[in-house]
Parts: structure tokens; sequence; C-alpha cells
């Protein structure tokens, strides 16, 4: 067990690196001088050289790069051009934000779609199923920009019981951050949903045809024992591996939802400094995104260790 | 006009050929299309290439002139969906968007395809530390949030249709090279492929005559699947105004302008809305058709399709 995990954490480590690489040389993909897009068209070759040098252009490349990471790993990513302030305290501000979205739709996708996933398998070929399987298609097919404006022009602008925007913290206002949640979770949860209940469906109904079910059947245990004692618990196995994958398509879909909705979080931070090009801000978003991402891929394997014995008990 | 007879006969010999040829292609498609009506979905989409390449034909307006005398006018019979707030009609940019959407997707699939089936199949025929950095490599853009990782090239690159096809190729590389590695190594260790070596063939000659013919059909799989994800990603983009930039018709910049006018004018978006979610649905039932199709995972029904 601990040999699995100490080959999963090793491994980890030069893809880390390449990831910060890939990050850093987001600036460089910039056509031209890096500097002078910065500043605009009037500036003058004095205020260019010495942006320049305030951001390290003027090394060579590897010293740059040795630079920005010594840096990175010391929690420093740099100055926000636009806000006045560090890049590294700028994200973490809003990360509150963004973490409460991203979990509570990560929540709402489960708990929809394990309960109907279940049921679609168990009860394959009747209408629900038949539902099931029209939704998920339906969830996969509805950008989220789209869903997120449907919403908002029906439950805000045709019914108005929900805003069409905007944030309250839990803190100040619980049952107002409650209001100002559900429209921008439904937009980003739905499309895991989709996905969620599909694999669901797909891993019970394969757990359902293993001779072990067959064996519970046959020692006669009730129906509801061998659903969620025998099959779940081998079908959650690949539904794990895909909520680790969501985590990557929700921090990204949090970028949109952010927007539409008017949430103070990461993802309106990235696209804000997108819009205003504040480069130093998008390299240490998409860092931080990654590394995230990278982190929950790495909890999914650990969480395995405990899932699934054979990989407890293989050397 | 007297044609000597070899030739005649020999032209006659061709035609035949032909004709037979195109009679079997049709009563393969046939046959595919009465064994699962999914495929009838593939009608949607030609419906939509259709129209792009014949969007002048189609449609008696401009997607570009402005006639602020009718602007935000809802659906007409002059004009089905409506006009948008420079007065251009809504449906002929939704047609010429069709154009767009599709060609970006397209050469997105195409570069991704392409680069990541050379890099994987590189790293499976070579192997050693080839194999090591391409798998790194590999790992490490999937390591980003595809979305997230476009979205900064296309912000560094700048905004452009070029860039943005770029940038979403890029992320999907990882996908075909996995793909392309794994199969290739299955392949490469087959006795055909020991056979050619051992008698001289040439690498780059058993890469395109042996392996790549045979790691063909996943890719393919992995391509028709993805399509609709690079629709849903290219207009997440646009929306955003990383895309395509104005006066361009694209659908998702359509839907930026619409949200504009959600509270006045809602029914500026439900056609380009409803544009996307048709074609993304269509997209999604018909890669699901194909997968079951060719799928090298489900043996039954890989052998009729290589026998057909």
């Amino acid at each position: 067990m601990s040999q699995y995990l100490i080959r999963r954490i090793i491994f980890i480590i030069p893809v880390a690196l390449i990831v910060c690489l890939m990050t850093f040389m987001i600036i460089h993909l910039i056509p031209g001088d890096p500097a002078r897009v910065l500043l605009g068209e009037e500036a003058t070759p004095q205020t260019v050289a010495a942006l320049n040098k305030q951001l390290g252009l003027d090394q060579p490349l590897p010293t740059q790069f040795g630079l920005w990471f010594w840096q990175a790993l010391h929690g420093n990513l740099g100055d926000s051009i636009t806000l006045q302030q560090p890049v590294v305290q700028a994200i973490v501000q809003r990360v509150p934000v963004t973490a409460e979205l991203g979990l509570i739709s990560l929540l709402y996708s489960l708990a929809i779609a394990v309960p109907l996933g279940i049921y679609a398998a168990t009860h394959r070929n009747t209408w629900i199923d038949g539902v099931v399987n029209v939704l998920s298609l339906l969830g996969t097919a509805i950008p989220g920009f789209v869903l997120g404006l449907l919403l908002i022009l029906f439950f805000a602008v045709f019914i108005r019981i929900f805003p069409p925007g905007g944030y309250v913290p839990f803190s100040d206002d619980p049952l107002g951050n409650i209001r100002d949640l559900i429209l921008p979770v439904i937009t980003l949860g739905t499309a895991a949903v989709a996905g969620n209940m599909r694999q669901i469906r797909a891993s019970m109904i394969e757990a359902l045809s293993q001779d072990y079910v067959r064996t519970a059947r046959a020692k006669g245990l009730p129906n509801r024992k061998v659903y969620y004692i025998h099959a779940l618990r081998n079908a959650v196995l690949p539904v794990v591996t895909i909520v680790g994958l969501q985590v990557g398509s929700i921090i990204a879909g949090a970028f949109i939802v952010e927007t539409i909705f008017l949430w103070p979080g990461v993802g309106q931070l990235a696209v804000n400094s997108i819009l205003s090009k504040d480069y130093p801000v998008v390299q240490g978003v998409v860092l931080m995104a990654a590394l995230s991402y990278m982190t929950a891929n790495l909890l999914v394997d650990v969480s395995y260790v405990f899932l699934d014995p054979r990989i407890r008990f293989d050397k | 006009m007297a044609v000597p007879t070899e030739f005649r006969e020999e032209s006659q010999l061709v035609n035949t050929k032909g004709v037979a040829a195109g009679k079997a292609w049709f009563a393969k498609v046939v046959e595919i299309l009465r064994q699962d009506p999914r495929f009838w979905f593939a009608g949607v989409l030609l419906v939509f290439v259709f129209a792009a390449i014949f969007a002048p034909f189609i449609t008696p307006y401009s997607p570009l002139e402005y006639h602020p005398s009718i602007a935000t006018q809802a659906p007409t019979f002059a004009h089905w969906l409506g006009t948008d707030s420079l007065g251009r009609d809504q449906l002929t940019r939704i047609i010429y968007g069709t154009r767009i959407s599709l060609s970006i997707a397209l050469a997105t699939i195409l570069m991704g395809g392409i680069c990541g089936t050379i890099l994987g199949v590189m790293a499976a025929y070579l192997k050693g530390w080839v194999d090591q950095v391409i798998t790194i490599v590999i790992d490490a853009i999937l390591s980003f949030p595809g979305l997230v990782l476009s979205l900064a090239i296309v912000t560094a690159l700048g905004p452009s249709i070029i860039n943005l096809a770029l940038a979403l190729a890029f992320v999907r590389i990882p996908l075909y090279a996995r793909i392309a590695r794994g199969q290739a190594l299955q392949v490469s260790a087959q006795d055909f492929v020991t056979a050619s070596l051992v008698s001289g063939t040439r690498t780059w000659k058993i890469l395109f005559r042996h392996i790549l013919p045979n790691i063909f059909s996943p890719l393919l799989v992995q391509a028709t699947i993805s399509i609709s994800f690079a629709i849903l990603d290219e207009s997440a983009l646009s929306f955003i105004g990383l895309g395509t930039q104005p006066p361009t018709p694209e659908w998702g910049s359509m839907i930026t302008d619409a949200q504009t006018y959600l509270r006045s004018d809602p029914w500026m978006m439900l056609g380009p809305a409803l544009t996307i979610i048709i074609v993304l649905i269509s997209m999604n039932i018909l890669g699901d058709a194909v997968r079951d199709l060719l799928d090298p995972r489900d043996s039954r029904r890989v052998g009729k399709s290589l026998e057909a």
C-alpha cells in the first residue's frame, strides 16, 4: 500500500515540473515583446526596458524560469498589473467564493446522479431509465453558458424568484447566500450530473452482471442487499475516477459561471485579467487550477487504496 | 466514332466496377441506418454542413451589413429568428456561423489528432527515454483543466480563429496520444510487424503501412466523440470574447450579444442557443452510435465492421 502511494507521489514530481514550465511559458507565447504588449503602443523604450527588467524578461530563458520557479516555491507569483496587489493574495482572497460554488455543485451532482443512476441500472428499460438517458444526453449537450442564461431568463426575468446574479457571503446573510447559490450551482453542476448518471448506470450494470452478484442472489439475499452491499461497492470505483476528472471541468466551468452570475471568485478574476491582459494573474490562476486539479486526482488515487482491497494487498 | 476495341472494353470494365462499388457503398449505408436509427442524426449534421457550404444561396441577407432601422426585431416572416442589435438577420448569422464553428471543430480534431497520433506512435515504437518524456509531457498537459489551458494559450497568442483552433487542438493532443500509444504497443508486438522488421523494412514504412492502419478505428471513435466537445469549448471561449472577433458571425459570440438584451428581447438568445444544443445533441448521439459500431472492446462488433 505505502509502496503504491510512494510510487504515485514520486511520479507526480516530474509532471509538476513540466506543468510549472508550461505555465511559465504562457507569457512567452505572446507574439513580439511582452512588455510592449502590456504597456501599450504609447510606451517609451525606457519604460519598456524598465518593465522588462522588473519582470526579469531581460535575462536568458532558463535563468528566467529558474528565478520564477524559485519565487513560486516561496509562494510568490509576482504582482498583478491592474490590481496593485500580489498575485497570490488576489487569488487566495477569492478562493472561498469559488470553493463554495465548486464543492456545492459537486455535491448537487452526486446527490442527483447517484440515486437516479442506480435506479436506472436496476430498472433497465423502464420509463425512468429512459428519462435518465435523455437527461444525461441533454446535460452533456447544453453548454454551461447557455444553461445559465436560460435559467436567468426563466427564474430571474419571467418568474422573479431568484436574483439574476450577485453574491452575499454566508456570514453576512445565510439565506441570501443560499438564494444566490441556487442558479449558479445548477448551471455548473448539471453537466456533472449527466456525466455521473451515465457512469453510475453503466458501472452498476457492469457490476450486476458479475458472478458474485449471481452468487449473492443464489444464496437468497434480498435485492436491496445485493444492490447496495455487493454491486454498489464495486460500481463506485469508476465513479470516484470520474469525480476526480470533474474537478477539472468544474474549475473551468467556474470561469464562465462566475462571469455570468457576477460571482467575485477566482474564475471572474481570471476572466477579468484575461480581458485586461494582466498576464501575471492569468499565469497564477492557471497554475493554481492545475495544482488543484492534480491534487484532486492524487486524492482519488489515494482513496483507491481504501476502496479497492486489490490495491491494498497487491505489493 | 471508331474506338479501338480493347480501349472500349477496358473503359466499360472500369465503369461497371465503379457502379458496383457505388451500389455496395449505398447498400452498406442503408444497412447501417436500418440497424441503428441513431445514425439518422447524421442527417441533421448534413443539413448544417450543407448550410455552411451554400450559405450565400440559402439566405438573401448579408451576415455583416448593418440595418439600424430594423434593429432588435422579434421574429417575423421576413426575419424568422428576428434581428440583432445592429439589424442583422439572426438566422443568416447562424447559418454563416456554422462555417466558423464546423471549421474550427474540424481543424481542432485534425491538428490534435495528427499530433497526438504521431506522439503516441513514436512513444510506443521508439520506447526508452522518448516514451518516458512523451508520457510525462502528456500527463502534464492533462494536469490542466482543458478549457483553462486553452484559455491561457489564446490569451497569450491573441484572440483569433486560428489561435483558437491551435489552443483547442493543443489540449486535445493527449487524448489521441494515449490511445495511439496503447494501440501501437499492442500492434507492434504482433508477428506481422516482427516479420516485416526482420525482412528489413524501413521504420517509417512499418509505421505507415502496418501500425497506423491498424490503430485507426479507435482514434476515429475518439474523434467523433470529441468533435462535440470541440464545438462546446469553441463556443464557450467565443462567449467569453476570446475566439472570433466582431463582426464575424459565430454562435457563442451571438449569445454574448444577446445577453445584453436578455430582459428586453429574450428571443434574441433562443436562435443561437437552440442551434448549439441541436448540433451538440446530434453529435453526441452520432458519436455514441459510431463508438458502438467500431469499439474494439466489443469484439463481436469489430468482427462485423472489419468484414464489412
